[in-house]
C-alpha cells in the first residue's frame, strides 16, 4: 500500500500542530486547512479538510463550493474553552461530501489517535448542540437556589457518574466561552435552552470592559 | 429517629423499592416490604437475598449483617401492619394522585411522629404532602437507581416540612451510609431536571439528523468522560419510562426541551422501548444500531 500525503496548510493561527504527521495506509492525497488558513478548492484531493471553531464548514468554505464538492469536510478537536482539548474529532459532513473523503478523513483522525465521530454541518455540532444547555440550565438553578452550586456538581457526579460537575465544566471553560457559543446557538435556533445564562453574560460583559 | 428504627418502603415490589429496602435492612433497621402485589414481594425477596448474598461473597457484608438484615426483613400486602414504624419510603407508582392516596391511609395507620418520605424523582413534595393530614411530617427522598449501590439521595422539604422532621430524615438517610444533598421542592430536583431535558436534545438531534445515535453517544462519552451516552441510557430506562418523565415534568414547567420529542412517541408506538423490549435507539440482539 502506497502511503497516503497528508498537507497541511497553517494559516496565522498555525492551528492543526496537533495534528502531528499521521501515518496511515492509502493512496492520494489528503489536503488540511488549518484555523486561519485560506480554504481553496482541491479537486484533485481525496479529501479536503478544513479546521472548524464554532461556525459551520458553509461558512468558512464558502456556498456554494461546500455544498457541492464532494470532498470536503469539516473538523474540530473538541475542546470545553480553554479546558484541555479531548481525544474526540467531530467530522462535519457537507451535503454532498462522498463516503471515500469520509472513510479517507476518518482514517487519518484514528491513525493519529483520535476518537471520530460524524455530524451534519449544522451550528454546536453534536457536544456542544447539546451540552450547552445542560450548562444554561445548571447555572440558572444554582442562581434560582435550586441547590448550592457544590451540591449542583455533587449530584451530577454521585448521581449520573459524571466525571465532573456541569458547573465547575462551565467555569473550567470560561463563561465568556459559554456566552460566545450559545449566543451563536441561540442567534441560529431562537429556542430557550441557548439563551445564555445570566452568569456567562456577565463575564461576557466583563470581558468587553475589559478590551 | 432511633439508630434502630422500623422502617417501611412502600412499593417494594419493584426494582427501586427493593433497592431501598436493601438500603434500609442493611444498616440494621427492621424492614418491613409493603406492596399490593405479593408475587412482587416474593421476587423482590429473592433479589434481595441475592444481593446480599453476592455482598458476602464480595466480602461487603459479614455472614453475621447478612442474617441480621434478612431476619429484620419481613413482607406484607396489608398497610395494617406499617403501625409500628417510625418512617415509611414510599416508591409506589409515580403518580400524585396514588401517592397523596398512600398518605392519606398512611395518616389512619401510623403514629403521630412518624416520618413520611416520598421517593418521587418528578412530582413535587408539597403536593405529595397534601395528601397527608400531616404535612409537616412529608419529605422528600429520592434515591438513585440502583439504590442500593448509588450513594446519592435528593432531600427535598417540602413548603410546610417540619426543620426537625427534614433533618431527621436527613440523619436517618447519612447513617444509612448514603450522600443526602439538598434541593428545594422544584420540579426534578436536580437529576431530573438536567437530565430529562437532555437526554430529549440528543434524541431531537437524532430526529434532525445531527448525527447516528452511535456517533451522539461516542461524542459525548470521549469529550465529557461520561460512562454512558445519553441514547444508551434512555435505552436503559427505558422509552417508555422517559416518555412518562416527560409527561410529568412538562405539565410542571411547559420547558419545550422537557416535552417527549415526536421520534420518542414514535418509537414507544413502535414497541421499541430500550433493552427491555431488545430494541430501542440501539439493538441488543445484535450489533445492528437504530436511526443511523
Amino acid at each position: 500500500m502506497i502511503a497516503m500525503t497528508c498537507r497541511i496548510h497553517t494559516g496565522a493561527d498555525g492551528a492543526a500542530h496537533w495534528l502531528d504527521s499521521p501515518h496511515f495506509d492509502g493512496q492520494g492525497t489528503i489536503d488540511v486547512h488549518a484555523l486561519g488558513s485560506p480554504v481553496v478548492p482541491h479537486p484533485e484531493s481525496v479529501a479536503v479538510l478544513v479546521e472548524l471553531d464554532h461556525r459551520m464548514l458553509a461558512a468558512l468554505a464558502g456556498d456554494p463550493w461546500a455544498a457541492e464538492a464532494e470532498n470536503i469536510l469539516g473538523f474540530t478537536r473538541y475542546a470545553n474553552g480553554t479546558d484541555a482539548p479531548s481525544r474526540l474529532v467531530e467530522l462535519v459532513r457537507a451535503r454532498a461530501t462522498g463516503d471515500s473523503a469520509v472513510a479517507a478523513a476518518r482514517a487519518l483522525f484514528e491513525a493519529a489517535g483520535y476518537q471520530v465521530v460524524v455530524c451534519a454541518d449544522q451550528p454546536g455540532r453534536i457536544v456542544d448542540r447539546l451540552i450547552r444547555p445542560v450548562y444554561n440550565a445548571a447555572l440558572r438553578l444554582v442562581d434560582e437556589g435550586l441547590a448550592t452550586q457544590a451540591d449542583l456538581d455533587l449530584t451530577c457526579r454521585l448521581g449520573l457518574g459524571y466525571v465532573d460537575g456541569p458547573v465547575e465544566r462551565v467555569e473550567r471553560g470560561g463563561l465568556a466561552h459559554h456566552y460566545d457559543v450559545t449566543a451563536a446557538l441561540f442567534e441560529t435556533f431562537g429556542t430557550p435552552g441557548f439563551a445564555p445564562a445570566a452568569r456567562s453574560v456577565a463575564a461576557a460583559q466583563r470581558r468587553a470592559a475589559r478590551t | 429517629m432511633k439508630q434502630s428504627t422500623n422502617v417501611a418502603v412502600c412499593g417494594a415490589g419493584g426494582t427501586m423499592g427493593a433497592g431501598i429496602a436493601i438500603v434500609s435492612a442493611r444498616s440494621g433497621h427492621r424492614t418491613i416490604c409493603y406492596d399490593t402485589s405479593a408475587s412482587g414481594l416474593e421476587r423482590a425477596r429473592g433479589q434481595i437475598e441475592k444481593f446480599f448474598a453476592k455482598s458476602v461473597s464480595l466480602g461487603k457484608l459479614t455472614a453475621e449483617q447478612q442474617a441480621r438484615a434478612l431476619d429484620g426483613l419481613t413482607m406484607t400486602t396489608s398497610l395494617d401492619d406499617l403501625g409500628a414504624c417510625e418512617l415509611v419510603i414510599e416508591a409506589v407508582f409515580e403518580n400524585l394522585e396514588v401517592k397523596k392516596q398512600l398518605f392519606g391511609k398512611l395518616d389512619s395507620v401510623c403514629a403521630e411522629t412518624a416520618v413520611f418520605a416520598s421517593n418521587t424523582s418528578t412530582l413535587s413534595i408539597t403536593e405529595i404532602a397534601a395528601g397527608s393530614a400531616r404535612p409537616d411530617r412529608v419529605v422528600g427522598m429520592h434515591f438513585c437507581l440502583p439504590a442500593q449501590l448509588m450513594a446519592l439521595v435528593e432531600m427535598t422539604p417540602g413548603l410546610r416540612t417540619d426543620a426537625a422532621v427534614f433533618d431527621a430524615a436527613w440523619n436517618w438517610v447519612t447513617a444509612a451510609g448514603q450522600v443526602p444533598v439538598r434541593t428545594q421542592d422544584k420540579p426534578g430536583f436536580i437529576l431530573n431536571a438536567l437530565l430529562v431535558p437532555f437526554n430529549n436534545d440528543a434524541i431531537r438531534a437524532v430526529e434532525a439528523g445531527v448525527a447516528s445515535p452511535a456517533d451522539i453517544d461516542r461524542a459525548i462519552k470521549t469529550a465529557l468522560g461520561n460512562k454512558l451516552g445519553p441514547l444508551e441510557l434512555v435505552d436503559l430506562v427505558g422509552l417508555d419510562t422517559q416518555v412518562r418523565l416527560c409527561d410529568a415534568f412538562y405539565a410542571n414547567t411547559y420547558d419545550p426541551r422537557a416535552a417527549a420529542p415526536p421520534l420518542l412517541k414514535r418509537m414507544v408506538a413502535a414497541g421499541l422501548l430500550g433493552r427491555k423490549s431488545g430494541r430501542g435507539f440501539f439493538a441488543y440482539s445484535g450489533q445492528a444500531m437504530f436511526g443511523a
